[in-house]
């Protein structure tokens, strides 16, 4: 999975460096806050009250909504959002929509599926637009090109827009961006957004940026569409207060992003559409040891915390939101294809205690494997092994058995297990294999009772 | 059975029992050194803070900083003889060349540097983004200290359209290197009165 | 009070110098210690890769084990940890709920129960402590750096007692070695570029020993020294509380 990656050591330690420092910043900002620890409680306990009465606050926000003048669907499936997004501009006559973040729609491939029906679409936030115009789905659900180095971006734009050959500053790269992204927002009638919090109380939704693509976007044009996945709700407009403390602070280090734009009325003249998406939503609702799962408010403060993700790149996971906060998400959406997720962990639990709503990633990690072998998706040589470990391990006369017989090898025949068959010896030596174990020493050097 | 129909049901039917919202109302920040604490965020994020004892300080600054030659606009009266008053019935596409907007914030906020502004104080809801600078002036006694006391002060609100903004534009999208001026404003000024 | 001394399969195997010196210094201490010659296995392995159905024989294995003892210690913070959140028995479940107050860790053992205030103990050298994850963010033997929460460590006011030892700083303070169990050979790319870069922190930092409560983590560590024939050594935090003159 991380094969290819690894292999390129001074990338990896590029990759590890950039999240540490990530994950340093977020250290300095929350020990800022001395109530910390019980902001994280509190917005755990609302995202756990939000879980045990979505259907109520589903229908709250929906009413408020209307009453705001926003127009409410709902959709099942991928599938289903994608049409409606499509439907939706079709009415309007809009074959170019501007896009801001949202991994909702990167996970319903929603970018294709218009594409492919003749509707251009624009990813407006830097970071995106370059993953877009390289053809790469995003590495991390913040920082979407954390993986690429400033040459590989700047020839990226040298062959998509005009720029120099081999310029790689930074600065000067985004105000390249800044004008070519400026046109696309003058000129698209229709744009679509994500949802950071959906506030069931008074029917009004923020969309959270550094860059204001999103705001750009929608105040420019006459179809403004949220995709929101159905767990993004909050009870109150108060818990705001909790949460954008949380959010940026987690995320980056920031005290705030800089634009959090409550959307609550379109503009006069304008269309506004809100779409409730399930998605495996509902299905993960009811799975009592992962429901926790949905509290997520995507801060990614896992991802860079996480010492497998920064040494391996999240798109090793293959899902469109990797980490461990993917690791336990994935399973519920596919099973067989993401059974290897849940695994790719040390179970150190450094996650768990960096999310800002307190979910036992860890936890649901394991318990996942538990399933995953449950459900018959481990590997039957892996199953095989574990018996034999287990009737090995469990009776004294056995396993002193196996373990005189594997240090003899160790000791006698080191070949049998220093070989290119054994991955641990691939870059370890075995641990050398003591004359007699503890138990024997014990037996013969204890007083006779 | 209808998609809305299908989803409601499977909530219904998947959610585990309910579990109470807990009590928020001890969260609260401090009320000291505001307008200092308000200044150091703000310059701390790569904005511009001025103390300011009226607006003819601020009369001063803009036309000492900002070429009176490009476009100004502002949804300041006292302003209005020195520059443009934005129109609200305009296309906002029209304000695409604007170099400054001075408007006026609700209340700012201590802990994060930013501003509460509502469609009312923007003019339209675009100028704070379109515009190539953005200048914002806070009345000193409208600082608070934490997100807690402002959502206590903007309530259910209003408003059709609501931000808070803390800052000129950025991103760090390519090799984590801080760029000031993404797609928003390319700086931003908060002009603190007295 | 009797202690039941729990040695975990592979201390057993690989590093009995750890377990002797385990036993030898709470017998120091003035512990009676009992070790109960037909345990076997926790069951750790094969819970963490899921397979924690297979591991009944050895709960039940361990609930008779170790059922007589006032506390039972162990000196392996990642397998005290499992036996404390997953020791269930179809059999005894009574008894599995009394043992999983009762496990201890050695470190927490001398710090929380036995509440040592000093040793007499020597050992002249640089030593870089390894947080285990299991010890630090399960058992709580430290602060982890991620919370925003006044900072402890029971390992390190254990070696601030050692006479000679002098602790080197870590620029990453408890960051995981990579060896996670099957993790270690399942992902073995990465679990030993985690373990690398920890050395790292160690080497570029002064440490001539690296030590820790979990032996898991150390037999990573020492497979990489080793085979980058390196002279640090890995040596588990009971042989540096009882070494002497």
């Amino acid at each position: 999975m991380a094969r290819a990656f690894i292999k390129d050591e001074e990338r990896v330690d590029w990759h590890d460096g950039a999240l540490w420092y990530i994950r340093e910043k977020r250290d300095i900002a929350a020990k800022q806050i001395p109530e910390w620890e019980q902001l994280r409680e509190a917005a755990s306990m609302i995202k756990s009250n939000v879980i045990s009465n979505l259907h109520d606050y589903l229908l709250q926000f929906e009413a408020n909504l209307k009453k705001n003048g926003v127009i409410v669907h709902w959709a099942d499936n991928a599938e289903e959002h994608n049409e409606i997004v499509y439907s939706i501009l079709k009415a309007k006559e809009i074959n170019h929509m501007v896009k801001s973040k949202s991994m909702l729609t990167e996970e319903c491939h929603l970018n294709e599926y218009l594409e492919e029906r003749g509707i251009e679409v624009i990813n407006s936030d830097l970071g995106e637009y370059i993953q877009q115009i390289d053809h790469e789905p995003p590495s991390h659900i913040v920082l979407p090109c954390i993986h690429k180095r400033k040459e590989e971006i700047g020839e990226l734009f040298h062959e998509h827009l005009g720029t120099e050959k081999g310029l790689s500053d930074p600065t000067l790269l985004t105000r390249v961006a800044r004008k070519h992204l400026r046109n696309i927002f003058l000129t698209r009638r229709g744009a679509l957004t994500g949802v950071n919090f959906a506030v069931a109380e008074t029917g009004e939704y923020v969309v959270c940026t550094n860059e204001g693509n999103a705001d750009m976007g929608a105040h420019l044009s006459e179809v403004q569409i949220a995709s929101m996945g159905l767990e993004k709700i909050i009870p109150q407009k108060k818990h705001l207060g909790i949460f954008l403390r949380l959010l940026a602070r987690s995320a980056t280090g920031q005290p705030i992003t800089i634009y959090s734009s409550h959307y609550k009325k379109p503009r006069k003249g304008q269309e506004m559409h809100l779409i409730l998406v399930d998605a495996g939503r509902t299905r993960q609702l009811g799975r009592a040891d992962f429901r926790d799962s949905l509290k997520c408010i995507k801060c990614g403060g896992c991802m860079n915390t996480c010492p497998v993700y920064r040494k391996s790149g999240g798109l090793s996971y293959q899902n469109t939101i990797s980490g461990p906060i993917g690791a336990i998400l994935a399973p519920n959406l596919d099973m067989k294809m993401h059974a290897d997720l849940p695994y790719a962990s040390t179970l150190c639990g450094s996650c768990s205690n960096v999310c800002p709503v307190k979910i036992n990633i860890h936890e649901q990690l394991y318990k996942w494997r538990q399933e995953i072998v449950k459900e018959g998706y481990a590997p039957t040589s892996k199953t095989l092994g574990m018996k034999t470990m287990a009737w090995t391990l469990s009776s004294p006369e056995k396993l002193t058995t196996a373990g005189k017989a594997g240090r003899w090898f160790l000791h006698n025949v080191p070949f049998v297990v220093n070989n290119k068959f054994n991955p641990w010896y691939r870059q370890r030596d075995m641990p050398e294999g003591p004359k007699e174990s503890f138990a024997e020493w014990f037996t013969k050097n204890s007083p006779k009772k | 059975m209808t998609t809305r129909e299908k989803i409601l049901q499977a909530t219904l039917n998947n959610q585990p029992p309910a579990i109470a919202l807990p009590d928020i109302s001890l969260f609260k920040g401090e009320d000291k050194d505001l307008v200092q604490k308000y200044m150091t965020v703000f310059k701390s994020i790569g904005g511009n803070c001025f103390l300011v004892d009226d607006i003819a300080g601020i009369q001063s600054i803009v036309t000492q900083n900002y070429d009176a030659a490009k476009r100004i606009v502002t949804t300041v009266p006292e302003l209005s003889s020195q520059f443009e008053l934005i129109s609200e019935e305009a296309d906002p596409h029209s304000y695409e060349n604007i170099e400054l907007a001075i408007i006026k914030a609700h209340f700012s906020v201590a802990e994060n540097g930013a501003v509460w502004l509502t469609e009312a104080v923007m003019g339209q809801r675009i100028i704070p983004y379109i515009c190539q600078h953005l200048a914002v002036i806070v009345h000193a006694d409208t600082i608070l200290p934490t997100l807690h006391e402002a959502y206590e002060k903007i309530g259910a609100g209003e408003y059709g359209f609501g931000a808070f903004i803390g800052g000129p534009s950025k991103t760090a999208d390519i090799e984590q290197a801080l760029v000031l001026g993404a797609h928003g404003p390319l700086t931003m000024t908060v002009f603190i009165l007295k | 009070m009797t202690v039941g001394l729990f040695i975990p399969c592979y201390v057993d195997q690989f590093y009995p110098n750890a377990a002797k010196a385990t036993l030898q210094l709470l017998q120091k201490l003035g512990v009676d210690v009992v070790y109960p010659l037909n345990q076997t296995c926790c069951g750790q392995p094969m819970a963490n890769s899921g397979f924690e159905y297979l591991s009944q024989d050895c709960n039940n294995r361990f609930i008779e084990n170790f059922s007589s003892f006032d506390y039972i210690v162990g000196p392996s913070a990642s397998c005290i940890l499992h036996i404390k959140e997953h020791l269930h028995s179809d059999k005894n479940e009574e008894q599995a709920a009394i043992i999983r107050t009762k496990v201890y860790e050695l470190v927490e053992f001398l710090t929380d129960v036995l509440k040592i205030e000093k040793l007499d103990a020597f050992f002249p050298h640089k030593v870089g402590l390894h947080h285990s994850c299991h010890g630090l963010r399960g058992l709580h033997l430290s602060q982890m750096s991620e919370l925003n929460a006044p900072a402890f460590s029971k390992p390190q006011y254990l070696l601030n007692m050692v006479s000679g030892l002098e602790q080197i700083t870590l620029d990453r303070l408890d960051e995981c070695c990579g060896f996670g169990g099957a993790f270690c050979v399942s992902e073995e790319a990465v679990s030993v570029k985690m373990g690398k870069d920890r050395i790292t922190d160690h080497t570029k930092n002064g440490a001539e020993y690296i030590t820790s409560s979990d032996l898991s983590c150390l037999m990573h560590l020492e497979g990489i020294l080793h085979r980058n024939k390196s002279s640090v050594k890995i040596i588990h935090i009971a042989e540096i509380l009882n070494a002497t003159i």
